[in-house]
């Protein structure tokens, strides 16, 4: 049986008044901090828009892919990509794609040095919100006004 | 590893109440965590209901009041209650502070005090800091220098040297910032942490410390420093203001500075 020994498990046995051995409770994490404070909160949504973008290419991938296996195949693809689960999906993954790629930015920005403090880091933060709302609306004006 | 649930001995319970004095007219209700080593039970939450009538402003003084006053099992640190010892530093509504920091008339509704997350608990609010000491003791955090001190006074630095330790060298070690960190909760094996990266930080920005080079090349392991993915809440948690998050900022910037 192999397993990795997490090192903090030797500080997890404390001992009792007595002397005997008692294993230690860890202390609440997220069970007690204010995890929607806007730094965690914008930095767990980078990493999860991340991963819906990720699997929003695997459709990118069979819409191609459809589209190469034939006109059959594509209908299918461009049935399901037109329905209204479709166009929701769609819509997500492109607020999911502006998020993580303005928070890209912003992460940029704080390697270069610069945007470390409080207010700026707000500030940023706001921004990325704000554009991701504004930017996604007008992908989808600029698609909606090109199709029709 | 990421664990999200707390494990089968550590998920807390409801305790006692323990109500206020007939006639008080000014009542809080301090929701304390309480773990006793002795009682083979899971840690439980206490709710102390103070008159704050009766009691001093901050955080601190409602728990000395509790220990002097209701219960004196109730275990914590504190020593200077002025911020610069950073002995009762906790998770009190939400956020980890200093209580001796802590105006109790910031928080709305019940005060709910906690020990720092994820750490392993002593007794009550007191947690084991064993494992970050000895993070803190890696980095070696002291002066370390080649060429010896003038016979005639000290080692010199210009202002401008000196400058550059401000909002390094005020950090009191209580580790509000590390213990904020979910990056550290999950990996705090082996990533150091914003506090001691900030002392990492501090050393490496001293005109008189000769170790840079050595102290970067310490750091640069995908663990250590990198762990770091700029969630901020060290920045956003520190209660003497500083900015840990900056510090390992400036560390990230001279390992690409120094690869030419």
């Amino acid at each position: 049986m192999s397993k990795t020994t997490d090192v903090r498990e030797a500080v997890m046995v404390g001992r009792r008044s007595d002397g005997s051995l008692v294993r230690r409770p860890l202390s609440p994490h997220l069970q007690a901090y204010d995890m929607l404070q806007m730094t965690s909160a914008l930095s767990i949504t980078h990493r999860i828009t991340g991963v819906v973008w990720s699997i929003g290419m695997v459709f990118l991938v069979w819409w191609l892919a459809s589209a190469a296996s034939g006109e059959a195949s594509f209908g299918g693809a461009q049935w399901f990509f037109g329905s209204l689960f479709g166009i929701l999906g769609l819509m997500a993954l492109t607020a999911a794609a502006w998020y993580h790629t303005l928070a890209g930015l912003r992460h940029l920005y704080w390697d270069s040095g610069r945007g470390f403090d409080l207010p700026t880091t707000y500030a940023t933060g706001r921004m990325v919100l704000m554009g991701t709302a504004g930017l996604t609306v007008l992908t989808w004006l600029i698609l909606f006004v090109t199709w029709i | 590893m990421a664990t999200f649930t707390l494990p089968k001995n550590s998920t807390v319970g409801e305790g006692r109440t323990y109500p206020a004095p007939a006639g008080a007219k000014n009542v809080r209700s301090f929701r304390i965590y309480r773990w006793d080593p002795d009682g083979g039970a899971n840690p439980r939450t206490d709710t102390y209901e103070i008159d704050l009538d009766q009691c001093g402003p901050m955080v601190l003084d409602a728990l000395i009041k509790i220990k002097n006053e209701v219960d004196s099992t109730l275990t914590f640190r504190r020593s200077c209650r002025e911020g610069i010892c950073g002995s009762c530093s906790m998770n009190i509504d939400g956020l980890n502070t200093l209580a001796c920091l802590k105006p109790i008339e910031e928080v709305k509704g019940d005060v709910r005090i906690s020990p720092l997350p994820h750490m392993p608990v002593v007794k009550d609010l007191v947690p084991d800091l064993s494992q970050i000491y000895a993070q803190l003791r890696s980095v070696e955090p002291w002066l370390k220098a080649d060429t010896p001190p003038p016979p005639d006074g000290e080692r010199l630095q210009s202002k401008e040297e000196r400058a550059k330790l401000d909002g390094l060298w005020e950090c009191i070690l209580c580790f509000c910032c590390s213990t904020a960190c979910p990056s550290y909760w999950w990996n705090g094996d082996r990533y150091l942490g914003p506090a001691v990266l900030l002392q990492a930080y501090r050393w490496i920005a001293d005109s008189r410390d000769e170790a840079t080079g050595e102290r970067l090349d310490a750091l640069e392991d995908p663990f250590k420093l990198y762990r770091c993915h700029t969630i901020m809440n060290c920045t956003r948690t520190c209660p003497k203001g500083l900015n840990p998050a900056q510090a390992i900022g400036e560390i990230k910037k001279l390992m690409v500075e120094r690869q030419g």
